[in-house]
């Protein structure tokens, strides 16, 4: 177990690397000098040079990642354009309300998902199996921003029972579970949830109906246990892979949210990102991606490590 | 390569496998799920194809006092949008970008991404490595972030979003690909042909791209739906294709104000991205088990 952990990190330095490059030359690849974005239109050329050399704009490239990527393992990721403030608190701020968000999300969607999941995986080829194969493909292609929206239209416009932005009442910017924020989380959650549902589903269905048909299971029966014995053998079998795709889908949802945010209203990093572009404030944009992306890859690393940890036919492999 | 030789090449293997053709046209043509999403789809990209013949109104016409008008007003089946514009002729004109925006990044990723992962799964070695650890790299981006993120650096346009997704899309495909190609590598007949002489671009020509194209092309079909939502997605967010052009997106965004005022004509956009994506959806699973792939 220790082995395989090291050569996981080993293997996932390199790529956590690469990422932080791309963010940093996301500010390169921009048209034209990152500095019109911060600069005066009518700013001098005395006044640009001075800018240039204060942001290390003058210095090569590998020379500014470096010095970018020490100041970022550092916590520090420069300050917003906009607003003056650290990035790094704007981004720990905003990403605690992301997480929040997915975190209901996946507390919606993985039960249902598991649960549709299984039960058409074991009831393959009936009616039910075809419906949750419905349900499933509905889910996986419902672009969820105009679901969101939908919603709204339904539940805040037409009804009038639950609220359509912000994360709570007034635009409060700290949440508390009581029932007027939890009120505002309901909507977004179960719109986030519809895709995990679908994917959850689908991946869960395939997998119990292939387990199902294996030879070990007719072995077991043949052994003499008792059903509820075989769909225990079943869902061990089914767990490590099911785990990996919940934990994927834990970290899309993290990084997917920003439509979503955008729709409801919802501070969290994906609001942040889409401020940040629109304001075309980059130190802001290129550390909330940079953030948001390592996220992603730590989150692809636990999932990796915990299903070695239960499935031992990894670790041999 | 002349065009002469190219077709000398490919006529012996089309003579091998109609069988299998034939087999994947049968076994299409009796799903009439995949059968209904292939005519919606193909309709949908016909009338926008064909929207100036098919005598609508004027799509960028606005009407300050036509404004927000319901489904079933006079003269707009559909009704208005915010600015007065014929929402039937819109959503027609807006096929045009969003499926041409959703659909044309997968094509160029297939073809990049099979390219990448046929050259890195036949080569293996420190080609392989270069190319799949770049690949990983992207690869550890959310999709969504990684369109978002390039997009917005890159500035809204339609260029600008093909790109950016085009590049979000080559990653999945390369590795696909990589890992069919590496597969087919390791069999006999690839030594054989090695054996006798060939070198690695005709062995590849020849003995593999028939081999690894089939699974290569379907998972890139499954991937049509995700890079449609993500198209209109980009639009929706301001960082795709720019106003006026009637684009599914984009007219949900702005549309977005108008759920108090009418909600129905405010979800219409998003509907044609829902269905489309639907169908492209049933349609990739109905290829899929047409032409025999397994996961």
């Amino acid at each position: 177990m220790f082995t395989y952990l090291v050569r996981r990190l080993i293997y996932v330095l390199p790529v956590a690397v690469g990422v932080s490059v791309i963010c940093f030359l996301l500010v390169h690849i921009a048209p034209g000098d990152p500095l019109t974005a911060i600069m005066p239109v009518d700013a001098t050329q005395e006044e640009q040079a001075a800018m240039r050399s204060a942001y290390g704009l003058d210095k090569p490239l590998p020379v500014q990642y470096a010095i970018w990527i020490g100041k970022a393992v550092s916590g520090d990721l420069g300050k917003s354009i906009a607003t003056g403030r650290p990035v790094a608190d704007e981004v720990f701020s905003a990403v605690k309300n992301s997480l929040l968000l997915a975190f209901s999300a996946s507390v919606i969607a993985f039960p249902i998902g598991l649960f549709l999941g299984f039960l058409a995986g074991y009831y393959r080829d009936t009616i039910f199996d075809r419906l949750v194969t419905s349900v499933a493909i509905t889910g996986v292609s419902v672009p969820n921003y105009w679901l969101g929206i939908v919603l709204v239209i339904i539940f805040s416009v037409q009804l009038g029972w639950l609220p359509s932005m912000g994360a709570g009442p007034g635009g409060s910017g700290s949440w508390s579970w009581d029932y007027a924020h939890i009120r505002h989380l309901i909507l977004p959650a179960v719109t986030l949830a519809v895709v995990p549902i679908g994917i959850v589903a689908r991946t869960v269905r395939a997998l119990v109906g292939d387990i199902f048909s294996m030879d070990f299971v007719q072995a077991l029966y043949a052994k003499g246990l008792t059903h509820g014995d075989v769909l225990f053998h079943v869902i061990r079998n089914a767990a490590p892979t099911a785990l990996s795709v919940m934990g994927l889908q834990l970290g899309y949802l993290l990084g997917g949210s920003i439509l979503i945010e955008t729709v409801f209203n919802w501070p969290g990093s994906g609001f942040l990102l889409s401020n940040a572009i629109f304001q075309r404030d980059l130190p802001l944009l290129q550390g909330t991606i940079l953030i948001l992306s390592l996220f992603f890859v730590g989150m692809n690393l636990i999932v990796d490590v915990a299903q070695a940890a239960i499935d031992p036919r990894i670790k041999r492999s | 390569m002349s065009a002469a030789s190219d077709t000398a090449e490919l006529a012996e293997p089309v003579v091998k496998t109609r069988g299998y053709w034939s087999g994947v046209v049968r076994r299409f043509s009796r799903d009439p799920v995949a059968l209904t999403c292939a005519v919606i789809v193909l309709a949908l990209i016909l009338a926008a194809i064909f929207a100036p013949y098919l005598g609508l109104n004027d799509p960028y016409h606005a009407s300050m006092i036509k404004r927000l008008k319901p489904i079933g007003y006079p003269g707009f089946p559909l009704g208005t949008d915010e600015q007065g514009r014929d929402m039937l002729s819109r959503l027609i004109y807006g096929g045009r970008l969003t499926l041409f925006v959703g659909l044309m990044p997968v094509v160029f990723a297939f073809f990049i991404g099979s390219a990448l992962g046929l050259v890195a799964g036949y080569a293996g070695g420190w080609i392989n490595t270069l190319i799949m650890r770049t690949v990983d790299v992207f690869f550890a981006f959310p999709s969504v972030l990684l369109a978002i993120a390039i997009s917005s650096a890159l500035g809204a346009g339609i260029i600008n979003s093909l790109v950016s997704l085009t590049i979000v899309f080559i990653p999945p495909i390369a590795r696909v690909a990589e890992s069919a190609t590496a597969g087919v590598r390791s069999l006999d007949y690839i030594d054989a042909a090695r054996a006798s002489g060939g070198g690695a671009l005709t062995i590849i020509r020849v003995h593999i791209i028939g081999n690894v194209l089939g699974p290569i092309f379907v998972y890139a079909t499954s991937l049509t739906s995700v890079c449609m939502i993500l198209a209109a997605g980009l639009s929706f967010l301001g960082i795709g294709v720019r106003p006026p052009e009637p684009e599914w997106g984009l007219m949900l965004n702005t549309l977005r104000t108008a759920i108090y005022v009418n909600p129905w004509v405010a979800a219409l956009p998003g509907l044609m991205i829902f269905i489309t994506s639907l169908c492209l959806n049933l349609l990739s699973d109905g290829l899929r088990s047409a032409m025999n792939v397994k996961d």
